[in-house]
C-alpha cells in the first residue's frame, strides 16, 4: 500500500501529503490477506457446490433422526393428549413454555445483528449475518412448536388467529398472550423476508455459477432475475435499511411482549415492570451465544478465518459481555426490588429461587449468566476458540435455566400452601426438547448444504477495494497479492 | 423480429470499481438516458455517479405501516367491541393501549412487505428473462468484473460513436449483446 495518500482535487494548491495512519490506530480489516471479489465468490460459494463432506452427514443424520423423534413425540402428545407432559398442578407451565422462550431468545441475536448493527454502521456484522438471519428463523420455527402444542387440542389453534369461532367469538386481545401471537407471527415473516431479500444477490451469484440445470434454474428462479443494475440496488439498499429499521422495533418488540405474557399476570417473581428489556438483553445474550456456538466450528472447518476474522469473534464475545452484564444486574435488580417493595410474598418468592428445593436450576443459572461471561473482560479469553466456543454453549445452558427458575419456580409456590407443589419433566417433555435440536440443526445443516451461508455480495462492498475513493479502490488484488 | 436477432445494447466491461465509477459519471456527462451499471456489489456513490434520484421505496413501506396499523385498531374494535363484546376482568371493551402492540406488529408487518413489494416494484422484478442474462461474459458481474451497459434505444446511441467513448473511458472488453 502506497505509504502515502495524495488528493487530486484543489489544482491551485500543491499535492497534499497526508502521513499514513500509525500501525496502533489502523483498524484490522474486515477481510483478512486483502481477498479479492472472485476470491470470496469462489470460497463461499464452494462451500454448497462440492460435494458433501463426510462430517456433514455424520451430523445430518442424527439430527434428522432427532427430527423424527420430535415428530413422533408431538404425534404422541396430539393422540394421547397434553397429560403426556409432566405439567400438573400448580405448575401448568412448565418446559413447553421454557423451551419456547428459550429458542424465541436464540432467535433474537440474528436479527440483532442483521438490523440494530446494520443501522448502527458495524461493517463487521456482514460475514456474520446471513448464517446468524438463518439461525434465527430456523429458532422461531422451533419455538412456534410450543405454544401450537401446549393448548393441548391441537385442532383449535386456529382460535389463535383473528377468525371468529363456531359460537361467533373472536379472540380477545386484551390478553397477552394475543399479542404475542402477533409478535412471534410477525417475527417470523419479516426474519424471512430480511433474510430473503439479503439472499437475492447472493442467489444470483449461485446461479450465473451453476453447471447443471437444476441448479440453474432453482437459483435463477429464486434470484428473481437480479442482474447487478444499480439502478437495482439503489432501490435495494433502500428497501433493505427501511427493513432494518423496521426489524430493530421488531426485534425489542418481540421479547417484551413475550415478557408481558408473565409481567402482566398478578403472580410474584413475574409482576415486575424490570422484564421487558430484562428478556430483550437476555434474549440477545442467549442469540449471541447461539452464533458463536455454531460459527467458531463451522469457521475452522470450512477455513473461513480471513472473512469471519477474530476480530469478529473478539466484537461478538464483547457484546455477550455486554449483555451478560445487563442480565446480572437485572438478576440482582429483582432482589433488591424483592426487599424494598417490603412485599412479603415477593421477598418469599425471591427467597424461595436461591434457597428453595429449586435451587439446583438457580445455581447453574447465575453460574452461567452472570459469572461466566464475565470472563470475557479478559483478552486472551475472547482470542482462545475453545474457550470461547465451551462458555458459549455454558451462556445457552444458562439462558435455559433462567426460563426455568423465572417459570417453574414462580408456579410451584402457590399462595396457598396447600397448593405447593413439585414439577418433574416426563420422557416425552425430554424427548420433545431433544426432538427441537434434531430439526433446527437439519435445517440448519440443510442451509449450509445449498445457500451460501455468508452475504457474498455484502462481504465484497466492505473490502477495502470496493470502495473506489480508497487508495485501493483503483487497484486489482490480483496485483497487490497474488492470488 | 422478423426473425432476426435485434441488439440490446453495447456492454462495456470494467475490472474496478473506481473505473467503472468514473466511466458513469462520463457517460451521465455526455447526456445518455437509456443506461446502467451493473456491480457485483452497490459501489459506494454510484448513486451519484449515474446522477440518480433518491429512491421512492420509502412511500411503499410508509403506507405499508399505516394500513398495518390502521387495520391492527380497527380490527381489534370491530372484533372487542362492536361485534362481539364481551366484559373481561373488568377492562374497558376497548383501550388504544391494549391494542397497541398487535398493531405495532402490523404497522411492521404490513411495512416490511412494503419495502419488500415495493422494492421489487420499482425495480420491475421478478423477471426471468433478460438480454444480458444470456451473455456468457456477463455473467462475470456476480463474480468481480463491473459493466457498463447503454442500450440501443437510447436517443444518443451510435455503435461506433458509443463504442469510441467507452473505450477512451478505459474499458477493454466491449460487445454489442442481442436482444
Amino acid at each position: 500500500m502506497a505509504a502515502t495518500v495524495t488528493t487530486m482535487k484543489a489544482p491551485q494548491a500543491a499535492q497534499v501529503r497526508v502521513p499514513e495512519t500509525p500501525a496502533e490506530l489502523q483498524r484490522v480489516p474486515l477481510v483478512a490477506n486483502l481477498r479479492g471479489f472472485g476470491w470470496i465468490s469462489n470460497r463461499v460459494a464452494s462451500l454448497s457446490e462440492d460435494k458433501a463432506p463426510l462430517w456433514w452427514w455424520i451430523l445430518f443424520v442424527p439430527s434428522a433422526l432427532c427430527l423424527g423423534m420430535l415428530l413422533f413425540m408431538l404425534s404422541y402428545q396430539i393422540s394421547t393428549g397434553v397429560g403426556v407432559w409432566g405439567n400438573r398442578h400448580p405448575v401448568m407451565w412448565a418446559w413447553d413454555i421454557v423451551n419456547f422462550v428459550w429458542w424465541i431468545g436464540i432467535g433474537h441475536a440474528g436479527t440483532l445483528i442483521s438490523a440494530i448493527l446494520f443501522l448502527l454502521r458495524q461493517r463487521w456484522r456482514t460475514a456474520v449475518n446471513r448464517a446468524a438471519e438463518a439461525m434465527t428463523i430456523f429458532a422461531v420455527m422451533c419455538a412456534g412448536i410450543y405454544p401450537a402444542m401446549h393448548v393441548g387440542r391441537v385442532w383449535y389453534d386456529w382460535w389463535l388467529f383473528p377468525i371468529p369461532n363456531s359460537n361467533s367469538i373472536w379472540p380477545q386481545f386484551r390478553s397477552p398472550l394475543m399479542w404475542d401471537v402477533f409478535a412471534v407471527s410477525t417475527y417470523f415473516t419479516v426474519s424471512v423476508l430480511f433474510w430473503y431479500m439479503g439472499l437475492v444477490p447472493d442467489l444470483a451469484v449461485m446461479r450465473d455459477r451453476a453447471k447443471t440445470r437444476i441448479r440453474q434454474f432453482l437459483y435463477g428462479l429464486f434470484a428473481l432475475g437480479w442482474t447487478g443494475s444499480n439502478r437495482h440496488w439503489s432501490n435495494y439498499e433502500k428497501a433493505y435499511l427501511i427493513l432494518a429499521g423496521l426489524s430493530t422495533p421488531l426485534v425489542l418488540s418481540v421479547h417484551s411482549i413475550v415478557s408481558l405474557d408473565f409481567s402482566v399476570s398478578q403472580l410474584p417473581g413475574w409482576h415486575t415492570t424490570i422484564f421487558p428489556p430484562y428478556f430483550v438483553a437476555g434474549a440477545v445474550f442467549s442469540g449471541f451465544g447461539m452464533v458463536l456456538t455454531l460459527l467458531i466450528p463451522l469457521r475452522s472447518i470450512f477455513k473461513l478465518e480471513d472473512l469471519i476474522t477474530m476480530r469478529h469473534i473478539d466484537l461478538m464475545c464483547k457484546v455477550t459481555l455486554a449483555t451478560g452484564s445487563i442480565v446480572g444486574y437485572a438478576y440482582s435488580m429483582e432482589f433488591f426490588i424483592a426487599w424494598y417493595s417490603g412485599n412479603p410474598n415477593e421477598q418469599f418468592h425471591f427467597l424461595n429461587r436461591a434457597l428453595g428445593p429449586y435451587q439446583w436450576a438457580w445455581i447453574p443459572m447465575v453460574t452461567c449468566n452472570v459469572l461466566v461471561p464475565q470472563l470475557f473482560w479478559f483478552r486472551s479469553i475472547r482470542h482462545n476458540l475453545v474457550i470461547v466456543f465451551i462458555m458459549s454453549i455454558l451462556v445457552n445452558v444458562g439462558m435455559w435455566f433462567e426460563r426455568f427458575v423465572i417459570i417453574v419456580i414462580g408456579l410451584h409456590r402457590d399462595f396457598l400452601p396447600s397448593n405447593w407443589g413439585y414439577y418433574r419433566p416426563t420422557w416425552v417433555d425430554i424427548g420433545t426438547y431433544v426432538g427441537t435440536f434434531g430439526l433446527f440443526f437439519t435445517m440448519f445443516l440443510l442451509f449450509i448444504r445449498f445457500l451460501p451461508m455468508i452475504a457474498i455480495s455484502e462481504v465484497k462492498g466492505v473490502t477495502p477495494q470496493s470502495d473506489p475513493h480508497h487508495p485501493l479502490g483503483g487497484a486489482k488484488v490480483k496485483e497487490v497479492v497474488p492470488q | 423480429m422478423n426473425g432476426i436477432a435485434q441488439a440490446y445494447g453495447i456492454v462495456a466491461e470494467f475490472t474496478t470499481a473506481s473505473s467503472v465509477l468514473h466511466a458513469a459519471e462520463k457517460v451521465r456527462d455526455a447526456g445518455f438516458r437509456k443506461w446502467d451499471v451493473f456491480t457485483p456489489f452497490p459501489v459506494h456513490g454510484m448513486d451519484r455517479a449515474m446522477g440518480l434520484k433518491n429512491s421512492k421505496v420509502g412511500w411503499f413501506a410508509f403506507l405499508g405501516g399505516v394500513t398495518g396499523y390502521t387495520t391492527g385498531m380497527l380490527m381489534i374494535w370491530y372484533m372487542n367491541t362492536f361485534d362481539y363484546p364481551i366484559v373481561i376482568g373488568g377492562k374497558p371493551m376497548f383501550s388504544p393501549f391494549g391494542a397497541f402492540p398487535p398493531s405495532y406488529e402490523l404497522t411492521i408487518l404490513f411495512g416490511a412487505f412494503g419495502s419488500l413489494f415495493g422494492m421489487l416494484f420499482l425495480n420491475r422484478l421478478p423477471r426471468l428473462h433478460h438480454p444480458l442474462l444470456k451473455n456468457k461474459r456477463f455473467s462475470l458481474v456476480t463474480h468481480d468484473r463491473f459493466f457498463v451497459v447503454i442500450e440501443c434505444n437510447d436517443p444518443k446511441y451510435s455503435e461506433t460513436q458509443t463504442r469510441k467513448l467507452l473505450e477512451d473511458l478505459g474499458s477493454r472488453h466491449i460487445e454489442v449483446v442481442e436482444e
